[in-house]
């Protein structure tokens, strides 16, 4: 009785992963096979031909989206758990409000906001360059960052800060050497989806990085497909490289990652 | 409390500096920016020269009156509400399926996440290819069953069906793991009393899971909405908004105004992009409402 359950998940599970699979299968398929009828179920005559592709062309591509992913993540911890920290402990005359602005500040649509960005980049001479997209992309995470941050410091043992104060650790060094340490998993946490969601942005990207010198790699993706050249299996190839974040995230981080999407939406 | 002494607030307010200027910077500045440009005639020269003239909601009249806007609201409406209907219903069966521990189910759910976490540019061009009308797969599979070729990307009636229907596979794994969270929160005490009063596994769904269920699945439903009413990047790769307008949102049509004509309009794009704010803060503000209501419970 049990394994049949475990038998229709794990077709469940391949329905739902089969475009994955898909993507799979097609960055391995020659040009010629591509536009075959019946398509190759599973890459026989596979190729490396589109990674090849993806070795030559979009190397920088992809340092340009580590670089943006790390500074958003430098950039979204800088911000994001002092103030936590501050909201959790220290009772800060409205707070509150900062709180709810935050949660406000999540649901603005990012469309909306690379229009706003356009006009002050533009005016500043920060438009195409790493460190606008950096910023802009860090929106996507400080108030995710700072809320989280929050739910988890707010959990922190009174004693134990009471304990550093009586050794005469002020604020800062409570900060620092307490609470920091202690909210390890929380940085784990707001650092992996910094990072995804700085690494996947395509918006910010298209509207303030489209002329620049260096692009991330869903433009280079993007400008793949805008090309036309219809070379899929490089086109997937990039695909599948550029999930690789996702996918050791997933691997490694796998109770970090649901507790992250539940964080947010429902209340212990 | 010590911190509510003069210097406690002092060390308080140095800790959120950094996030209040953050906010004033890089939230509330390129928002009234926004506002702005939405209220003046800009044209490229004036957008980097200054001095576009005032012309108040001379962009909003010019938007309602536009022949693209009541297609654009019934797109974003259908969307949103297909999406939403699918995502949760799919998601909620799934749910309750993997509650059922049995072996492989936390690994199995884990891969569930894979949609979720992929950058959207994938998941966008890998439907892309499938739903392809010549060498797509999911035209091959329809012709095994005889089912004739679906010009998914290419035809008017299909586009925002295609859009919705990849939208409905990213959005599957959210819906998965909130509610799966929320069902871990029934007391098992709670199903075994129902089993004793002899309701099956049915009646037990609808009677018990179903209404305990409910502040879990309103939270679910309006985060996800507001979720939904953003999305561009997805039907941007996919159809660009065409062909013809077929699959053109709020979201799509504010990216075209601004960015995707060689003339850009960015006071129209800035109106339609101010009035998907105002659709997402209604939304977002019945959630943050609910949620503090349970959270007072």
């Amino acid at each position: 009785m049990r394994y049949w359950k475990t038998a229709i998940g794990l077709v469940l599970t391949g329905v739902m992963l089969f475009p994955v699979y898909w993507m799979i299968n097609v960055s391995f398929t020659r040009d010629t096979d591509m536009r075959k009828s019946p398509p190759s179920w599973f890459p026989v005559n596979g190729t490396l031909e589109g990674y090849r592709a993806v070795l030559d062309q979009q190397l920088p591509y992809l340092s340009v989206s580590l670089v943006v992913g790390l500074g958003t993540v430098a950039l979204t911890l800088l911000v994001s758990a002092p103030a936590a920290y501050s909201l959790a402990k220290l009772r800060p005359r409205g707070g509150g409000v900062l709180g709810f602005v935050l949660l406000i500040a999540q649901m603005i649509p990012g469309i909306i906001m690379a229009m706003g960005f356009y006009a002050i980049f533009l005016s500043t001479g920060v438009l195409n360059t790493i460190p606008g997209l950096i910023v802009a992309d860090s929106t996507l995470a400080v108030p995710f960052a700072v809320l989280i941050f929050t739910a988890f410091m707010s959990g922190i043992p009174e004693e134990l800060l009471q304990a550093a104060r009586t050794d005469g650790a002020g604020t800062f060094r409570t900060f620092w050497s307490i609470v920091l340490p202690v909210s390890r998993n929380s940085i784990i946490t707001v650092s992996l989806f910094a990072f995804l969601w700085a690494w996947s942005d395509f918006v910010f990207a298209s509207t303030l990085d489209q002329g620049g010198d260096h692009q991330p790699i869903t433009l280079g993706i993007y400008h793949y497909i805008g090309n036309n050249n219809q070379q899929w299996n490089a086109i997937m190839a990039t695909a599948v490289i550029a999930s690789i974040p996702a996918t050791i995230l997933l691997i490694i981080a796998q109770r970090y990652v649901a507790a992250g999407v539940t964080a947010g939406a429902v209340k212990d | 409390m010590a911190a509510r002494t003069r210097s406690g607030q002092w060390a308080a307010w140095a800790f959120l500096a950094p996030v209040a200027v953050y906010l004033l910077v890089f939230y509330a500045y390129p928002l009234y920016r926004n506002v702005e440009l939405s209220l003046r005639n800009y044209t490229v020269r004036s957008f980097v020269q200054g001095h576009a003239p005032f012309t108040g909601f001379a962009n909003y009249i010019k938007i309602f009156g536009d022949a693209t806007f009541g297609p654009a609201l019934w797109h974003t409406v259908v969307f949103t509400v297909v999406s939403l209907a699918f995502q949760f219903g799919i998601g909620l069966a799934l749910a309750v399926f993997f509650s059922r521990n049995f072996r492989l189910s936390a690994t199995l759910r884990a891969l569930f996440l894979v949609p979720w976490l992929l950058p959207l540019i994938v998941s966008a061009s890998t439907w892309s290819w499938m739903l392809n009308s010549d060498s797509g797969v999911i035209n091959v599979v329809l012709g095994a069953f005889g089912i004739d070729p679906v010009n998914w990307l290419t035809s008017p009636d299909w586009s925002l069906w295609s859009v919705t229907i990849a939208n409905i596979w990213i959005g599957i794994p959210f819906n998965l793991v909130v509610l799966y969270s929320g069902l871990q929160g029934i007391s098992p005490a709670i199903y075994e009393a129902a089993a004793l009063d002899g309701a099956g596994g049915w009646q037990r769904f609808w009677k018990v899971t179903f209404p305990l269920l409910r502040p879990v699945s309103a939270i679910t439903l309006l985060l996800g909405l507001v979720y939904t009413l953003k999305v561009f990047d997805l039907i941007w790769i996919m159809t660009k908004g065409g062909p013809s307008g077929s699959s053109t949102t709020f979201a799509t049509w504010s990216y075209r105004l601004g960015f995707g004509n060689l003339v850009p309009s960015f006071g129209p794009g800035a109106a339609v992009g101010n009035l998907l704010i105002v659709m997402a803060l209604i939304f977002g503000l019945i959630y943050i409402r609910v949620q503090r209501r349970q959270a007072h419970t």
